[in-house]
C-alpha cells in the first residue's frame, strides 16, 4: 500500500509541531515518531513497508485513522447539506434605516449600497417589530436561548421602540420559560445618560461603531454637512464605559486605505477610552474605491495585526485578557474546531428584519429586494432561502477546495461577495492570502497557548464561535 | 492513540470516535492495546444470568441460584453500589463461603 500526505495546514506553536486537519478542523500536535513520517511523506509517496521501517507500524494507522495521512485512493468526505429548517438563534432588528451619520463608506448608505429603501418604511412600528419578536420566538423551537441584536441605520434614532421591543420580548421569553438577551449597534452620537442607564439596567450589550483616533475616525464618520463625530461620541463612549456595568463593551473599527494604524488605533481605544474589547474589519466595497484597502495595504494590516496578536499571546501566557477580539473569535473557531458549510449564519440561525419586517439573511441585506427572504408575519420562503444557502455552500464554491483554511473561512462574507462579484455565492478571492496568513497566526497562538498555558483555552470552549 | 495528541475539541472527538470504533471491552487502566481474539468478559457476556428472571416470572428455573449473582458482583463483574469491594475494604467478605449455592448464608452484612 502506498501513503501520501493527507489534507493539513502544519504549524509550529512553542517549538513543538502541530497539524490542522481540514475539513475535520481537528488539531493534533506530532510526536517526534509521527513527524518523521509527515517530514518524509513531504518529499513524496512512500510504501508502507518502507514507513514501518522508518517509524513502526502503529503510528501509520494513528495518521491514517485522524486522516492526517492517505492511500493513494484518497478519502470521500462530502459536507452535509443543513437542515431544511434551521432553528433560528439571532434576530437582527434594523430599528430604522435612518442615520444621523453621512459616512461615506457605509454599506447601507455608501456607492456599493444594496439596499432599495424606496417606499419602503423609515421606522420600524411597534406592530412589526411585535410581530418579528413572535417569528422569532417560534421559529427558534428547541432552543432556550435566543438573542435580539438592534441595528440600523442609527439604531438610537428609534430608542423608544427599542425599549417597547426589550419588554414585550422579555415577558414572552418569560412566558415559555426561555432565555433572551439583546445586544445593539450604535454610532454613539444619541447616548445620554439615561440611554446609558438603562441599557446598563437591561443588560443590552453594546458595541460602538468607532474608527480609532480622531483622525482616523472623522476621515469618514462624519455628519452631513461633513464635520466629524469624534468629538461628539468622545464624552458619551467615555461615560457609557464607566456607567455601563454589566455587559463588556466592545469598540468595532472599520478599516480603509486611509485608516490603517491597527496599532494606534487599538491603544487609542483599549488604553485611552477603554473598551473592554476592539474588533477590526476591512471595508467592504468594490476595489476601484479610494478607501478600498489594496492588497499592499492589507499586508501592512496583518503585519501589524500579527505584532498585536504577538501581544495577546504574552497576555494569554499570563493568564490574563487581552481585548484584540478578532484573535479570540479566531481562538474560539480553532477551539471547538468548527468546520463550517457556511461563512456564518445568515439566512440559517440568523436573520436581519427591515423597518418594513421584510426577512434578509442579515442585517447587511436589509431593505434590499433583490436579496428578500420572506416577511414576518408570513416566515421565510423556503426556496428563496435554499437558493441563498445552496449558492454559499462551500460545496458550490469550487475554489475553496483546494485552501486549507475553508474551514473557518468557507468562502467569506455573502454580502462582501455581492458587492464584489455580484454573487452571494462567490468565494472572495480577494482576500484570500489575507484569511490563510491570519488563520496561520492564530494558529501558531494556540499551539503556543496548548503548550505552555492550556488552562486558559477553556474560556473559548462558550465563546460564541460563527 | 500514541503518537498524536488531540489538542482541540474536535481533535478530541475525533479520538473518541476511533477510539469506540476499534475498541472492544478493555481494563480500565492501561495503554490502548491493538486489536487482540475477542474475549467475552463479565455477567452480561458469559452465561451467568444475573437479574433475568426465568420463563415462568421466577428465578427457580434459571441455570445458576440467584446467590451466585452477589458473588459475580463482588468479583467478576464489580459493582461497588451493590455489594462491598474486595479490592479495598473487605478483601475477606466471602472467606467463609466457598460455594455460594451452599455456603450463601455465611455471607455477612457489612457496616461501613
Amino acid at each position: 500500500m502506498t501513503y501520501r500526505l493527507g489534507e493539513f495546514h502544519a504549524f509550529d506553536g512553542a517549538g513543538r509541531k502541530f497539524l490542522y486537519l481540514v475539513p475535520s478542523a481537528g488539531i493534533f500536535e506530532l510526536d517526534e515518531v509521527s513527524a518523521t513520517v509527515v517530514a518524509r511523506l513531504e518529499q513524496g509517496e512512500a510504501t508502507r513497508a518502507e514507513l514501518a521501517a522508518l517509524a513502526g507500524e502503529d503510528v501509520i494507522d494513528e495518521l491514517y485513522q485522524a486522516h492526517a495521512i492517505a492511500t493513494t485512493e484518497g478519502f470521500v468526505e462530502p459536507l452535509e447539506q443543513p437542515p431544511a429548517e434551521f432553528p433560528l438563534q439571532t434576530l437582527v432588528m434594523n430599528l430604522t434605516n435612518q442615520c444621523n451619520l453621512s459616512c461615506q463608506y457605509c454599506y447601507e448608505f455608501g456607492e456599493d449600497k444594496v439596499a432599495t429603501p424606496e417606499g419602503k418604511p423609515k421606522f420600524m412600528n411597534f406592530e412589526t417589530a411585535k410581530a418579528s419578536v413572535d417569528y422569532l420566538l417560534t421559529s427558534s423551537a428547541g432552543r432556550r436561548a435566543i438573542h435580539i441584536t438592534f441595528f440600523g441605520g442609527e439604531t438610537l434614532m428609534n430608542f423608544p421602540l427599542l425599549k417597547q421591543v426589550v419588554d414585550y420580548a422579555s415577558a414572552q421569553a418569560a412566558e415559555r420559560g426561555r432565555y433572551i438577551d439583546f445586544s445593539l449597534t450604535t454610532n454613539a452620537t444619541l447616548l445620554t445618560p439615561a440611554i446609558i442607564e438603562y441599557l446598563s439596567d437591561k443588560r443590552i450589550g453594546v458595541t460602538v461603531s468607532i474608527d480609532g483616533s480622531k483622525e482616523s475616525h472623522d476621515k469618514f464618520r462624519v455628519f452631513a454637512n461633513g464635520r466629524g463625530s469624534y468629538d461628539i461620541i468622545e464624552p458619551k463612549v467615555r461615560a457609557l464605559i464607566r456607567d455601563h456595568r454589566t455587559r463588556p463593551i466592545t469598540a468595532r473599527v472599520t478599516m480603509t486605505s486611509q485608516a490603517m494604524d491597527v496599532l494606534g488605533t487599538y491603544r487609542h481605544l483599549k488604553h485611552d477610552l477603554g473598551f473592554h474589547e476592539v474588533g477590526f474589519a476591512p471595508v467592504t466595497t468594490s476595489p476601484n474605491r479610494l478607501y478600498s484597502i489594496n492588497e499592499r495595504g492589507l499586508d501592512s494590516v496583518l503585519d501589524q495585526f500579527r505584532r498585536l496578536a504577538g501581544e495577546y499571546l504574552d497576555y494569554a501566557l499570563r493568564g490574563e485578557h487581552h481585548g484584540f477580539s478578532n484573535v479570540s473569535d479566531t481562538l474560539a473557531e480553532l477551539h471547538q474546531g468548527v468546520s463550517k458549510s457556511h461563512p456564518c449564519g445568515a439566512g440559517l440561525g440568523l436573520v436581519g428584519v427591515g423597518p418594513s419586517g421584510d426577512i434578509a439573511p442579515c442585517h447587511r441585506f436589509v431593505d434590499s429586494d433583490t436579496h428578500r427572504l420572506g416577511h414576518v408575519s408570513s416566515g421565510i420562503d423556503r426556496a428563496r432561502q435554499a437558493d441563498f444557502l445552496g449558492r454559499g455552500h462551500i460545496n458550490s464554491k469550487t475554489d475553496c477546495h483546494v485552501c486549507w483554511a475553508r474551514p473557518v473561512c468557507a468562502g467569506g462574507c455573502h454580502h462582501e461577495a455581492y458587492v464584489r462579484y455580484g454573487d452571494t455565492g462567490h468565494p472572495n478571492l480577494h482576500y484570500c492570502e489575507w484569511i490563510r496568513g491570519w488563520t496561520d497566526t492564530c494558529l501558531r497562538i494556540y499551539g503556543a497557548i496548548a503548550a505552555q498555558n492550556p488552562g486558559f483555552l477553556e474560556l473559548f470552549s462558550e465563546r460564541k464561535a460563527a | 492513540m500514541k503518537h498524536l495528541r488531540a489538542i482541540n475539541q474536535k481533535a478530541r472527538r475525533i479520538e473518541d470516535y476511533l477510539a469506540s470504533l476499534d475498541e472492544d471491552v478493555v481494563g480500565l487502566q492501561g495503554p490502548p492495546q491493538q486489536p487482540r481474539p475477542h474475549v467475552p468478559m463479565g455477567c452480561s457476556l458469559v452465561f451467568s444470568p444475573g437479574w433475568e428472571v426465568d420463563s415462568a416470572g421466577g428465578t427457580a428455573g434459571l441455570c445458576q441460584p440467584v446467590e451466585r449473582d452477589l458473588y459475580d458482583c463482588y468479583v467478576t463483574c464489580f459493582w461497588p453500589a451493590q455489594v462491598p469491594d474486595h479490592l479495598n475494604n473487605y478483601p475477606d467478605w466471602t472467606a467463609k463461603c466457598a460455594a455460594a449455592t451452599k455456603d450463601w448464608r455465611n455471607i455477612d452484612l457489612v457496616f461501613p
